[in-house]
Formats: C-alpha cells, sequence, structure tokens
C-alpha cells in the first residue's frame, strides 16, 4: 500500500479549547472539533511525515490503541477531513502552504 | 445548538477569550458623517507590539479576531499583521471601507486565508453614499473592491448603518447585495463621538421605523416570531447574562487600551503595560462586568423583556449605569413587539431617548 502524507490547509483557523481542537474552513465555513487522538495527528500533520508513520508515533505511543484500528480509523478521519479542503492528502510530501 | 455555538457557550463558561476584536487604527480615509472616531493618531501601536499581541491572545485561546479601525488599509503594515495572524492559526475577519482593495489586495486576503470581509455601504446610489463618507467616488471604489473579493471566492458582507440620510435606500441596497451575491446587515445604531458630543445622534432615524424594519424576514427570519410580545421570564431569564462582553469576547484599541466590548468604553487595562491574561483574569472592570446577572439590574429586572431584550450592557454603560437600561434597546424591544419597556414606563413613551454620556477614552484619562 502507497505511503500517504498530510498537510494542514492555509484556509484552516485552529484553536484548542478545554482540550478539543476547533477546526474551521475560511472557504466553506465547516467547523469541526477533533477529539485527543485525533488533534494529534492534526498536529503531525506536516506534509513530510507519512500518516503510517504517524499514527505509530503521535497515536499508538501516546494513546492505548490496537495499532490496526488506530490505522483505520487515521485513513477515515482524513479522508473526512480532506472532502473538506481540511487537511491535504497526497501519496508523496507536500510542501507547506502560506501562511 | 450548533457545534459552533456550543463551542462559545463553552468558551463562556469556562471564561475563555473566544473572540477579540482587534482595531489596529483609527485613522480613516472616509469622514463618514456619523463616526464616532477621533481619527488623528495618538500612538498606535507598533507593528512590534500588536504582533506581540497576537502572540499573546493565540495563547490565551482566542480563535475568532476581527482586524477593524478606522480603515485598517491605512497601516502599510496591514498585511504583515495579518499575516502574522494567519500563522497563528486565527479565524480572521476584517472589517474595512475597502476603498484601497484592489486585485492585487484581493488575492493576497484570498491566499492569506481571510474568512470574510465585511463592508461599511451606504447606499445603491454613488451621490448618497458618498455623502456619507465625505470622500469622492467611494461608492465606485468600494463597488469594484466588492467584485475583486468575490472574483477571489471571499465571503463579503455589506454592512449598511441606517440613518436620516439613506433610511429610504435600504431595500435597494438590499437588492444591489443579492445581484452582487454578498450578504446584507443593517444596524440602526448611532453612538456619540469619543469626546461624548451627542450631535451625531441627530442622525438617528425615527423609532417608529424599526417596526418596519423588524418585520421584514430577509433580515429577521421568522418575522412573526421574532415580534412576538415577550413571553414571562424565567428564573433562568432572571440568572442570565447580557452578552459575551467581557466573558468570552474583548475589544483592543489602537493604543493598546482593552474593554469589554468594542460598544462598551469601560477601560480595564493596557497592553503596553500588562499582559493580556493578567487583564483578562485580573482587570477588577472586567470582573464586575463579568458578576452581572439579569436579576441585577435596576429597572430591566422587572420588564417583561428582559428574557428577550438585545440590552447592551456597553449602551446602558455610556448612559450612566452599567446595571441600568439602554434606552436605544428600549426602543428596540417596544417597537419589535408593541409592549412597553419598564423603562419607557418609568419615563414616557417618545421621550426614552436619553444622551450617552461617556464614550472611549484611554485608560490614563481615567485613572
Amino acid at each position: 500500500m502507497a505511503e500517504r502524507y498530510i498537510a494542514r490547509s492555509s484556509a484552516i483557523a485552529a484553536r484548542m479549547l478545554a482540550g478539543e481542537m476547533m477546526v474551521m474552513n475560511s472557504i466553506d465555513s465547516t467547523f469541526f472539533t477533533l477529539n485527543e487522538v485525533a488533534t494529534a495527528i492534526w498536529q503531525a500533520a506536516d506534509g513530510r511525515t507519512p500518516l503510517r508513520e504517524i499514527v505509530r508515533t503521535s497515536v499508538c505511543e501516546q494513546f492505548d490503541v490496537d495499532p490496526e484500528q488506530a490505522e483505520a480509523d487515521a485513513e477515515q478521519f482524513v479522508t473526512e477531513l480532506s472532502t473538506h479542503g481540511i487537511l491535504l492528502v497526497s501519496e508523496k510530501p507536500i510542501a507547506a502552504e502560506a501562511p | 445548538m450548533s457545534l459552533m455555538a456550543e463551542m462559545g457557550q463553552k468558551a463562556f463558561n469556562l471564561g475563555v477569550p473566544i473572540s477579540v476584536h482587534l482595531d489596529v487604527t483609527y485613522r480613516c480615509n472616509e469622514r463618514c458623517v456619523h463616526c464616532y472616531l477621533d481619527h488623528d493618531d495618538h500612538g498606535e501601536m507598533t507593528t512590534a507590539e500588536i504582533k506581540g499581541i497576537l502572540d499573546q491572545l493565540a495563547g490565551a485561546g482566542v480563535f475568532f479576531l476581527t482586524f477593524s479601525g478606522g480603515e485598517v488599509f491605512m497601516r502599510r503594515d496591514f498585511f504583515d499583521l495579518l499575516e502574522h495572524a494567519r500563522r497563528l492559526m486565527f479565524n480572521v475577519k476584517i472589517k474595512t471601507n475597502a476603498v484601497m482593495i484592489h486585485e492585487e489586495e484581493a488575492q493576497k486576503m484570498r491566499a492569506l486565508g481571510v474568512d470574510s470581509i465585511q463592508i461599511s455601504v451606504y447606499s445603491h446610489r454613488h451621490e448618497v453614499h458618498d455623502a456619507i463618507t465625505k470622500l469622492p467616488h467611494s461608492f465606485e471604489r468600494t463597488m469594484k473592491a466588492i467584485c475583486f473579493l468575490k472574483d477571489q471566492g471571499l465571503k463579503v458582507t455589506i454592512a449598511n448603518v441606517l440613518m436620516t440620510g439613506n433610511l429610504s435606500d435600504q431595500y435597494a441596497l438590499q437588492k444591489l447585495a443579492a445581484e452582487m451575491g454578498v450578504h446584507y446587515t443593517v444596524d440602526p445604531t448611532i453612538t456619540p463621538m469619543m469626546d461624548g458630543d451627542t450631535s451625531v445622534l441627530a442622525l438617528r432615524i425615527p423609532g417608529e421605523e424599526l417596526t418596519e424594519i423588524f418585520r421584514n424576514p430577509a433580515l429577521v427570519g421568522d418575522a412573526e416570531e421574532f415580534c412576538a410580545p415577550p413571553k414571562a421570564p424565567t428564573d433562568d431569564d432572571l440568572e442570565g447574562y447580557s452578552c459575551s462582553a467581557g466573558h468570552s469576547f474583548c475589544y483592543i484599541s489602537p493604543y493598546g487600551d482593552v474593554f469589554p466590548c468594542v460598544q462598551f468604553p469601560l477601560p480595564s487595562g493596557n497592553l503596553r503595560k500588562q499582559t493580556f491574561l493578567d487583564i483578562w483574569n485580573l482587570s477588577p472592570q472586567l470582573n464586575e462586568v463579568r458578576s452581572i446577572q439579569a436579576k441585577h439590574l435596576t429597572v430591566c429586572s422587572s420588564c417583561s423583556h428582559v428574557g428577550s431584550c438585545s440590552r447592551c450592557p456597553g449602551l446602558a454603560y455610556v448612559e450612566g449605569n452599567m446595571r441600568g437600561p439602554s434606552t436605544a434597546d428600549c426602543e428596540k424591544s417596544y417597537y419589535r413587539t408593541g409592549v412597553p419597556s419598564a423603562n419607557m414606563m418609568r419615563q414616557e413613551v417618545g421621550k426614552v431617548r436619553g444622551g450617552p454620556l461617556v464614550q472611549i477614552q484611554p485608560l490614563a484619562a481615567v485613572m
């Protein structure tokens, strides 16, 4: 299976509030809150680290989760956020977007 | 309740400043007849000072950031500030007259991920708009800017301040906004000048005109529900607070002064002397504002409108008592529902237009 790389879109605003990450897309005003695990993936989405490695280092090593389940959940999470333009997904590393 | 409203309520309950309005300058290229600001620069914050404050706001949990003025583009460093704010991942809204926005500026705003832009427009007729702004060709320039912004896919809202000189144009302007594919808001509030001069209040539209505005579904949604007589206040209503001012929202002036709201000129600290969180957490003024529940209000606690009134504590403060009524909101409640407020009955219907007494002034001026 090919590696997937994820990066945060430049159109996004984000802030932690009481342990939840608020994320909003300025283009279509979609608004999400991310739980602790999703926030860890979001914060590690630097465009250079493969998703599989993010799940291993930022999820499996930090939270008590089954690795296979964590990877499946991460795939679903990434797909959902990418359909809303909140995460960029590619099979190659992604250059940082401005700002 | 929407997810965003839920998070707003959570911020309110926790006392997190989720939203801040920052005026980066009071300078302006227009001289609107109703404007309350002194447009001279009395020592506005430097680029480095504002960037430092933005860093503090991000650390304090601010998510929604509104840049306003004056005219934000009078600052040559505005894009530098905007870029810094977006790097800190604020959701940024901008209030502007837009006359300095061309294609290049619109492209930059889009690239920086600005959420939305609110633009002051007073009429669909250039002669009326330009007479209010006192800037020749301002209507033409603002309209062009709206097109540049729309071309970039940015969300634009036309904000119209209703006053005697443009009252008859409101529906034509609303239609123009719809044709241009932009949102439209209207505000009948005229506030006194910063120096306390109340002569601008003569521009306020007659109260009776509010009735028609409140029955416009395009502005208020379900007009029947909006204009229904007030329901009997509940215990929850009396335990409630007026608004988010000082609870999850505050205003910062170009001189670093912090206030509960842009419309609540109670000086609560200065960011050149204290950190934002010190002011937010420890300011006696902000803590006093936070302590006021509906049951503490001197007149309004016994008013039938207390559960549904738009009572602005800032306007009440300007009238002399932050726990007292705001007569402008008494009028709105009355013309919306036909039911006089307790304050109006205390006085006499038709004679409730009190002249506000205090306006925004730097902290140093009152200490």
